[in-house]
């Protein structure tokens, strides 16, 4: 499977990385990565999420040790101990989450990492940030200005290899424009690098090449300029997946019944005034870019942010919640992306699940051993969680752990259960059977609001989709029309294929 | 990408920028400023308020001055030690052993010795917690013990006999009479502490302390940097230890009990984050003054100085409230 | 590491309580070495009865522990509890013990506003309060002085330092009922389920529907009540109450729950490991002064003895 095609035997690679592997625990992020990346060109990194992407580039860069495989750059072995070596080699990582020091100025954190100051304004300005004040302290600048000054950094060191991990999903568009520019002009230096995204337009308008990593493996090298995104979005997808979806492709008809939750012109920071209304016995996603007001929508049903304006009704009466307390009780409960903060990391399963059944002062008093141990163990069934290493839920792997999350609101009761992005960083075995318990979960009578990042697996789960857009609602469909194509357009607020097409064109 | 505004970021006018300098200094000049209206207090209070008097507070706000440093530099870093008074202790009982009935030059280079060994003493706090990553707050429990035994196992009991010269070197005033000794040797402080802030070393300090994986991923060496914020700790905790054999003319095993203490309150109400990473040595060193300015006040107005360590109290949570409340409404 | 000696480590992990026990017979073997013949029932006696006040103390530290908060206060209120009692026992005994059970709930009950409400960190608040507190009692002790010297009335006395059956100290009776109690609740209430829960992840606890605040708020008042208690029978032990009774137990109060291997993070721990813990350093300063030990050495060892069990638990129990 892991055979590697398209690859003409050309001049030798700037770097080759030879079935690196990496596990934690019992997880294993990184089972046989291969990467070759050559002198002078822009090497796109793709996976979905969990396939090991982020694993892959800190072994890289020296931030994680590997437990197998090798590293040649330059013609020379290398084990990079640490991201200061990695960085006297010439290799250099700009993260997502900028790791400038939030309480240095950026002139000291400069000094910090002995970056040459004449090269750093000059990059800036390349970058559109003139005059910038070097005083400033990134603590108290926004986002995608970080972003910009920790590339113009890397860049000032002029590294070999520059790697990008997701740098765009933080920058709007123009912004983007700008660091393909300057990423082209590192490229025509004769240097390289390689570029991590979820965007296939931004990919294929880019790159020259794309290695596709898919549940810790390579599993193809492409050429993502002409008509290659297809390929790309098939390897990265997997025959496991294609199956999955031809089989959630029919959905059964559901059984819709009155309204859960309504919801009025809602607002809070991003989400700027959402109408919709969920109703008992379905499934229904939401789909939508980073940052489009969906994280808002689901904390303010949670109870987890106050709305700053907008009604959310439960069962046809007016809520305002004020603690995630208030929307348990009427029945609304959140199931989190990242799964440290919903779980006790070092308790028990049985704990863990037992939680909301001791949430409220009423319940401090003596725990009934015998009804806990049952509902536990009925939502421990029900899920079917390996339950070898109990003791502590740290132990668990991934989807274990997210499976415990979900068990402990089957083991306490709720009407409207709020996913999101429940199988982020989850193997496809249990991402089938959270969607199945998902379906499931709305056939016997709940409601269900899904968020996933995964664009196609929302048809497997979701009976209707809503569309969100720079926090407005922007489309409404019925799953069965929700295919990628379809939501990827209205994800981007798009409405017609030709605009899109246009649209991809100019952010290059 | 249709996010079409554009949302370039403007690019920002370089020289004073008022907002950042209240947010990035406004808490020490605060503090500064609550001092100086506790010593017109004092003047109102207590009419005839002179040199002596001044002389008295300087004095008195020597060591936990010292302290105050010591612990800044460690708090920094991301850390706290609750071995500061200990090590003072240590520095002290050292100091007089060393210069018992010696002469000023002999007095100094003792003082030098002293000032290398419990610096290593510090360091060797950190170390031990970067070796066994057991929390800053349990090792340094327990090393509180240890120095505090070892300053024991140095000298019984109470015992005098700095030199009078050496004393002198904080007691005296010989450039004013408002201008104590006592008060110039504060300037060891910036002495060390400016040139190593503008370091990469100083720099990493405060990385550490800021954002562990930020600072990781900037090329810092967290183990290292960690053990030198103890070692400055160490340092400053020595001229501690040696402010009090200066001011005091003793030497006193349990000298340094109070300080560890006291040292936490000057940081908290000076502006360092006991997160790490914010704040600097002015704002400590001003509240050094204020916490030993309470009691003298409550003196002068006749009331019982036991009322001092409860304002004390009643201060740092007030303080701390007040740093909660801003940061809240920062945030909104 | 081969499969056998992992799952050795298991077992010792999961169950260090017994690696605690064994060090405490090692330690008393130790004795025995020394001095054939000095372990016997009233050395025992006199070891419970030394251990309980600490042990209690420990008690209110090792459920703040829990949370992941540290409570330095507890040495403050133990004096200020047995010294208001003591000065109060003219006006009545009742009224006395009262009060100063009174002392530890009110204490305690401001530390849980301060951390639970307005969010100020347990180190800075309880620093603060134990300043208050001390504050406080001074100037209480310099206005009082005229109405007599403290007494330690007899009932408190006998808890302290009084025998059944000529050789079990009657503290063990409380210490044991409230060790019992802890044990328990910790493990088998949603209080206690709760404690653990907000020392691992204050966050997931929110999410789960849990009001933090109530529940920290009234582990401090439990913390502080408890502090109160062992001030009592600390002043019963040593058959006196002056204003510094109990400050040298501040630090033994965190070194018992650290060598009882509660993580000073939260989250994790027990109260059995914390008696356990009390006893040990008890036992150890036991050994010390059989040895003949001068009291700065003491303290060397001491201090040397945590930190080599702390690195112990982290490092080679450690996780991860």
């Amino acid at each position: 499977m892991a055979a590697i095609p398209d690859e003409p035997p050309a001049a030798p690679d700037l770097l080759e990385a030879r079935g690196l592997a990496k596990h934690f625990g019992p997880v294993v992020a990184l089972r046989s990565a291969d990467l070759g990346v050559r002198a002078g060109e822009i090497h796109a990194l793709m996976g979905a999420n969990g396939a090991g992407k982020s694993t892959l580039v800190k072994i890289l860069t020296g931030a994680l040790v590997a437990d197998g495989g090798t590293i040649t750059l330059g013609g020379r072995q290398r084990a990079f101990r640490s991201t200061s070596e990695a960085r006297r080699a010439g290799l250099i990582c700009v993260y997502q989450d900028p790791s400038l020091l939030p309480d240095l100025t950026v002139m000291q954190n400069l000094t910090l990492t002995a970056t040459p100051v004449r090269k750093f304004r000059h990059y800036l300005n390349e970058l559109g940030l003139t005059g910038f004040d070097l005083q400033a302290m990134p603590r108290e600048l926004a986002r995608p200005t970080l972003s910009l000054l920790e590339l113009a950094r890397a860049l000032a060191i002029e590294p070999q290899l520059l790697l990008l991990d997701e740098i765009t999903a933080s920058l709007p568009a123009d912004l983007t424009v700008r660091v393909f520019n300057v990423a082209r002009h590192v490229r025509d230096e004769g240097r390289s690098v390689i570029f991590i995204s979820h965007r296939l337009a931004e990919v294929a308008a880019l790159c020259d090449r794309a290695t596709v990593l898919r549940d810790g493996r390579t599993v193809g090298v492409v050429e993502p300029a002409q008509g290659g995104e297809e390929r790309i979005v098939k390897l990265m997808l997997g025959p496991v997946a294609e199956e999955v979806a031809a089989e959630a492709a029919s959905p059964s008809a559901p059984a819709v019944g009155p309204v859960a939750v309504e919801v009025h012109d809602l607002k809070l920071g991003m989400l700027g005034g959402v109408s919709f209304s969920l109703r008992y016995g379905e499934v229904l996603g939401v789909a939508a870019l980073e940052g489009q007001g969906q994280q808002e929508l689901f904390e303010s049903l949670a109870g987890v942010r106050t709305p700053e304006s907008g009604q959310i009704m439960v069962g046809g009466k007016a809520r305002t919640f004020h603690h995630p307390a208030d929307a348990i009780r009427a029945g609304l409960v959140l199931i989190p992306a990242d799964r440290l903060q919903s779980l006790l990391r070092q308790r028990s399963v049985r704990e863990n699940i037992a939680l909301p059944l001791v949430n409220r002062l009423s319940r401090w008093g003596v725990i009934n051993p015998r009804r806990e141990k049952r509902r536990v163990a009925k939502a421990i069934k029900r899920l079917q969680i390996d339950t070898r290493a109990q003791s502590e839920v740290r132990r668990l792997s991934g989807g274990n752990q997210q499976k415990v999350g979900i068990a402990r609101w089957l083991a306490s009761g709720f009407k409207v259960l709020l996913c999101f992005d429940p199988t982020r960083g989850i193997d496809i075995g249990t991402k089938r059977q959270i969607y199945g318990l998902v379906k499931e979960l709305a056939a016997s009578g709940s409601a269900v609001l899904l968020f996933t990042s995964e664009l196609p697996e929302i048809q497997l789960a979701c009976n209707r989709v809503i569309v969100l857009f720079g926090g407005q609602l922007v489309d409404e469909m019925p799953a069965a029309e929700a295919d990628e194509q379809a939501l990827l357009r209205a994800a981007h607020g798009l409405h017609s294929e030709e605009e899109a097409e246009k649209q991809m064109q100019e952010g290059a | 990408m249709a996010t079409a505004e554009a949302t370039a970021p403007a690019p920002r006018p370089a020289g004073v920028n008022v907002g950042r300098a209240v947010r990035r200094y406004g808490w020490t000049a605060a503090v500064y400023v609550l001092f100086a209206i506790l010593m017109v207090a004092t003047v109102v209070i207590k009419p005839d308020y002179g040199p002596f008097e001044w002389n008295t507070l300087t004095l008195a706000a020597l060591p936990l001055a010292f302290a105050a440093a010591a612990q800044t530099a460690i708090v920094l870093s991301g850390g706290i030690d609750l071995s500061i008074g200990p090590l003072m202790a240590l520095a002290n009982v050292l100091s007089l052993h060393a210069t018992l009935g010696h002469d000023l030059a002999y007095s100094l280079a003792a003082a030098a010795v002293v000032l290398l060994v419990v610096t290593i003493a510090g360091a060797l706090n950190g170390a031990i917690i970067v070796v066994t990553r057991v929390p800053d707050i349990v090792i340094t429990l327990a090393t509180s013990f240890i120095w505090a035994g070892v300053a024991l196992l140095v000298l019984a009991r109470p015992t005098p006999g700095i030199p009078l010269d050496f004393q002198n070197l904080a007691q005296g005033s010989a450039v004013s009479p408002w201008v104590p000794n006592a008060l110039l040797l504060l300037f060891v402080i910036p002495l060390l502490w400016v040139p190593l802030r503008r370091s990469r070393a100083g720099l990493s300090i405060y990385a550490v302390g800021s954002d562990r994986n930020a600072a990781f991923r900037s090329g810092v060496d967290l183990g290292w940097t960690r053990v030198l914020a103890y070692a400055v700790g160490g340092f400053f905790a020595a001229c501690g230890g040696l402010a009090l054999s200066m001011t005091t003319g003793v030497g006193t095993p349990l000298a340094g009990t109070l300080y560890t203490l006291s040292a936490v309150s000057a940081i908290v109400l000076g502006g360092v984050s006991l997160a790490g990473g914010r704040g600097g040595m002015l704002g400590p060193v001003a509240a050094a003054y204020i916490l030993s300015l309470i009691p003298a006040v409550l003196i002068y107005l006749g009331i019982d100085p036991n009322y001092g360590q409860m304002i004390q109290g009643v201060l740092i949570v007030l303080v701390v409230m007040i740093g909660g409340i801003g940061a809240v409404l920062r945030r909104t | 590491m081969s499969a056998r000696v992992a799952t050795t480590l298991r077992v010792v992990q999961q169950r260090s309580i017994l690696v605690l026990i064994g060090l405490l017979v090692a330690l008393a073997a130790l004795i025995e070495i020394i001095r054939p013949g000095a372990v016997n029932a009233s050395w025992v006696s006199n070891i419970l009865e030394f251990a309980a006040p600490l042990g209690i103390l420990a008690a209110g530290q090792t459920l703040v522990v829990i949370t992941g908060g540290i409570d330095l206060s507890v040495a403050n209120v133990a004096t200020a509890a047995a010294y208001i009692m003591a000065s109060q026992v003219p006006h009545g005994v009742v009224r006395a013990i009262v009060l100063g059970l009174l002392v530890g709930v009110v204490v305690g009950m401001i530390n849980g506003i301060g951390v639970a409400v307005f969010r100020v960190q347990p180190l800075i608040m309880t620093l603060a309060m134990g300043l208050v507190v001390t504050g406080s009692l001074n100037v209480y002790g310099q206005s009082d002085r005229a109405r007599g010297v403290p007494v330690v009335p007899e009932v408190i006395h006998t808890l302290g330092s009084g025998t059944v059956l000529g050789y079990v100290p009657v503290s063990l009776f409380l210490w044991g009922a409230l060790a019992v109690l802890l044990i328990v609740g910790l493990r088998g209430t949603g209080f206690g389920r709760l404690l653990y829960a907000l020392g691992d992840n204050p966050e997931a606890t929110r999410l789960a529907g849990v009001r933090g605040w109530q529940v920290l708020l009234a582990n401090y008042t439990a913390c502080g009540l408890l502090s109160a208690v062992a001030g009592l029978v600390l002043a019963g032990t040593v058959n006196a109450a002056d204003l510094g009774l109990a400050t040298i137990l501040l630090l033994p109060s965190v070194a018992a729950v650290v060598i009882g291997g509660t993580s000073i993070f939260g989250g994790s721990g027990s109260y059995s490991g914390t008696f356990v813990g009390a006893l040990i350093l008890t036992v150890l300063n036991s050994v010390l002064t059989l040895l003949d030990v001068p009291d700065a050495v003491k303290q060397v060892l001491y201090g040397a003895i945590i930190v080599l069990l702390a690195a112990v638990y982290t490092r080679v129990l450690g996780r991860d």
